[in-house]
């Protein structure tokens, strides 16, 4: 047996988790040292989140020896870990939606703080990390990457000796990551450990102090992430170099969708108003649309997507014929499709098979008198699993078994396999795998070159610049003026992202626009 | 410490079974219970299980219980897979007896050349005061949100009012030796029996043909499915632009009216006149029959003779044996009891575990 090397604040040694269908962990090791902050970097699928889950003690190993600074230990369950001073962000968050972030927080502290107490610390550690956190709203009115912030500054408060962050930058805008980098170098300093989870290439090699590399359950790799280069990080982790996007400038057509001052009150009380918003998306290119999540994105994609139809008539037209105030199938008919930010329970419902999923936005395989031909919804399902590569159990797969990457695929292909005039995509990578999430941005593309009008609303500003034509930041309610991506920077984008751009009269914009 | 831990792929055999095992179950505290009541627990069975089937008189006695029974819990099924809770089939019910007893009240000379005709006039009639029952709980679900459970619950015991005050009052039979009941209804207006000497009715047809029907709106039909998304899923109804407010309206006609016909078809059937007895309890007997027949069509007719068994069971069981009618509801609620327990216990595994072991400091 090894002798456990007293310097290590976490080692593994020699994890296995079996699960029924899968070895998610074969005979993993991990050394982590106190004040390193250690990238885990895997595809969907790897290993990752099951090898954080048994260190956070919320699955149990096969097989395998945990040694916590220099002490095997079994952790048995996350109140355990937290005991012992893990601390663990998860990618898909554990908030109970009625309760506010603040007793959300609460419930996983010991007790001897008081509510309010609680809140009023949420703000002191959400204001030294630049977290925008506020403690009563509940969580069901929180937008995703407001959920994040929740679980990062509820980790951050139990002031742990390893925090474990799953994809933690997703969400945030290029100065908040900056800011959150400063953060968790600060806490390394301070001898915290942190484990970072992604499959971010440059934030890694920018950010850690070590990389391990997992790939089908096993680690592939363990590298200084400083000395490697994006394309030998990513030979470790998919075994070949991504698919690299062929980006040629678009031939833009007439304009598709308009909005012009769309102004909507917020129907949750903690939604977000919508302020004189304008802007155009044409055939043939992509609109990106940067921001926080949070600032309105969530309902501009309601007032877009028709599920929402309190729009002033006018304020919304396709190819001109006025959709301010039409349904969702009046919109699809005209050819509006969309793809929601949520893929369980909004773009697909969990419990129903793939191929009854399809008729949720295609009702070619239905009959004017309304009979569903089972055969061709089949055969439909078939297709869309066939073309986009879905893996999935065959047609009659409940949603709920896929992958989160493979739903994904399988809710933008539905719609991409619609033909659409106009295409409105929310996160289209979202928790995606990096070879997933290329072929989404590839047929994404692919569909702006057949002339489709595209829309696409990204908190992961990597992703718009690579795709995007045309950029706009949404900001408090409101729309920036649109910039080309080719004259754009991070930067700029970035600070447009708290709100702060340049008021230019619309008729500058319309300019520059064409 | 018992824990509840979800399982991780609840098993596809179970789930299908779990109304079978629920059944064995309940036998099985059955026995018990005979036993400790000092009777002959195989005789106890057999009045349950046996005798119900046992020659074709018993069976027609059985399809008079079914046929209401399933036309109800059909509509309940379309409801509840809809996320609708409609708990007041009892006095959909009731109204369309009320409806279709009135007019078979109107038969006489002036409807004869209408014949055995009128009888799809009287069906029809049950079919709209059920749904015009439903309709209020609709109408006031939609237009001021107030809660289905409670206002379809609570209209139950309207109905059963204003059903006291016609049998009473205005409806009463001036020949009726002053009983709360109406005129029998003229032999014209009566459901039609498939054999002469039994009481067993067209009502059987009609459930079958229901059975096949609502499969296809289930399955087959975009309206159908359109339904069941907004039961399962409400924000990918949205999403897809199905209506919540159309989606409320349908459910509920839709079981209104079935209850309805089976208030018509029992009011004209058996008991061929209006009588504080028209509600019998198939209302909410229908819920478990929905549920144990895991709100499918198909399922629903193998739940709702099995409920039939059981009322006629209880009864025999009462003649025979001497023992308290009332066993039939406890039959029935054993029965759900079980099946919810099964259903559980496939979705989540039951773990015995100690407290969490003290954490050592590190």
């Amino acid at each position: 047996m090894n002798t456990p090397s007293p310097a290590l604040r976490l080692e593994l040694q020699g994890i296995s988790k079996q699960y029924p269908a899968v070895r998610a962990n074969d005979r993993v090791s991990l050394r982590v040292e106190p004040g390193q902050i250690h990238a885990v970097l895997g595809e969907n699928g790897a290993g990752k989140s099951t090898m954080m889950k048994i260190i956070y003690g919320a699955v149990q190993p096969d097989e395998g020896r945990i040694l916590w600074n220099g002490e095997a230990v079994k952790v048995t369950s996350p109140a355990h870990a937290r005991k012992l001073g893990i601390s663990m962000v998860y990618q898909h968050f554990s908030l109970f939606d009625t309760l506010t972030a603040a007793e959300n927080v609460w419930l996983g502290l010991d007790k001897s703080l008081s509510l309010t107490q609680v809140a009023q610390r949420i703000e002191e550690v959400a204001h030294t990390y630049g977290l925008d956190v506020q403690a009563q709203r509940p969580v069901h009115t929180l937008s995703v990457g407001e959920r994040q912030r929740v679980e990062i500054v509820r980790a951050l408060l139990t002031q742990p000796q390893l925090l474990i962050l799953d994809e933690p930058t997703s969400v945030l805008t290029p100065q908040a990551v900056d800011k959150l980098f400063v953060t968790l170098r600060k806490l390394s300093d301070g001898g915290c450990s942190i484990l970072y989870i992604s499959h971010k290439l440059d934030e890694i090699r920018a950010l850690c102090h070590y990389c391990t590399v997992l790939r089908g359950g096993k680690v592939t790799g363990e590298v200084d992430p400083a000395l490697e280069s994006n394309a030998s990080l990513s030979k470790l982790m998919i075994g070949a170099e991504p698919p690299q996007l062929q980006h040629r400038a678009s031939n833009a057509g007439a304009a598709v969708l308009t909005v012009s001052s769309l102004s909507l009150n917020k129907q949750d009380p903690f939604g977000m108003d919508l302020h004189g918003m304008g802007f155009e998306v044409r055939a043939g290119e992509i609109v990106g649309v940067a921001g926080v999540s949070g600032n309105g994105q969530q309902e501009l994609m309601a007032a877009l997507s028709g599920e929402d139809p309190r729009a002033a008539a006018g304020s919304i037209t396709m190819n001109g014929s006025d959709i301010a105030q039409a349904g969702p199938g009046q919109r699809r008919r005209l050819g509006l499709h969309f793809v929601p930010e949520e893929r369980l329970g909004r773009g697909a419902v969990p419990t129903l098979s793939l191929a009854e999923n399809t008729l949720l936005t295609r009702t070619e395989t239905v009959s004017k008198s309304g009979w569903i031909a089972t055969g061709r919804v089949q055969r439909l399902a078939e297709d869309l699993i066939a073309r986009f590569n879905v893996k999935a159990g065959g047609a009659g797969a409940a949603a709920k078994s896929l992958s989160g990457g493979n739903l994904q695929k399988f809710i933008v292909g539905r719609e991409i396999a619609a033909h659409p005039k106009l295409l409105i995509v929310s996160q289209p990578t979202w928790g995606v795998d990096v070879g997933a999430a290329a072929q989404i941005r590839g047929e994404l593309l692919k569909l702006r070159d057949e002339g489709c009008a595209l829309l696409v609303v990204s908190e992961e500003l990597d992703e718009l610049f690579e795709i995007s034509d045309r950029l706009i930041v949404i900001a408090k309610g409101r729309l920036s003026p649109s910039v080309p991506t080719a004259e754009a920077t991070t930067e700029r984008i970035g600070e447009w992202m708290s709100g702060l751009w340049a008021q230019q009269p619309q008729s500058t914009i319309a300019s520059a626009q064409a | 410490m018992i824990k509840l831990e979800a399982r991780p792929q609840p098993s596809k055999l179970m789930s299908i079974a779990s109304p079978l095992l629920a059944l064995a179950v309940t036998v099985v505290i059955g026995v018990l219970l005979f036993m400790m009541l000092g009777k002959d627990p195989v005789r106890g069975l057999q009045m349950f299980f046996v005798e119900p089937v046992k020659n074709l008189y018993q069976i027609s006695e059985l399809s008079i219980k079914a046929t209401p029974l399933i036309l109800i819990a059909l509509g309940l099924a379309v409801c509840y897979r809809s996320n609708v809770w409609n708990i007041g089939a009892e006095g959909q019910f009731v109204v369309g007896a009320l409806a279709a007893g009135w007019v078979a009240m109107q038969a006489g000379p002036d409807t004869a050349w209408m014949g055995k005709g009128i009888v799809v006039l009287v069906l029809l009639a049950g079919v709209l005061g059920g749904m015009f029952w439903a309709g209020i709980v609709a109408l006031l679900r939609d237009r001021f949100n107030a809660n289905e459970i409670l206002v379809s619950l609570m209209l139950v015991y309207v109905a059963e009012m204003v059903l006291s005050y016609l049998v009473y009052g205005p409806w009463k039979d001036p020949q009726g030796y002053n009983f709360p009941q109406t005129i029998t209804f003229l032999a014209d207006t009566r459901i039609p029996r498939l054999v002469p000497n039994l009481r067993a009715h067209i009502g059987v047809i009609i459930a079958v043909v229901a059975v096949g029907l609502f499969w296809l709106f289930l399955f087959r039909t975009y309206r159908g499915f359109a339904l069941q998304v907004g039961g399962l899923a409400p924000a990918a109804a949205r999403y897809a632009g199905f209506s919540s407010r159309s989606a409320l309206w349908t459910a509920l006609l839709i079981s209104g009216g079935m209850a309805g016909l089976a208030g018509g078809l029992e009011a004209a059937g058996p008991l061929g006149q209006l009588s504080p007895y028209v509600p019998a309890g198939y209302g909410f007997a229908a819920i478990i029959v929905a549920y144990v027949g895991r709100l499918h069509p198909v399922g629903i007719i193998f739940s709702g003779l099995l409920m039939s068994m059981f009322y006629i069971g209880g009864e025999l069981a009462q003649s025979r044996m001497g023992l308290p009618k009332s066993l039939t509801g406890v039959f029935q609620g054993l029965l759900l009891f079980t099946l919810l327990a099964a259903d559980t216990l496939i979705h989540y595994r039951v773990r015995w575990q100690r407290a969490a072991p003290a954490v050592k400091a590190a």
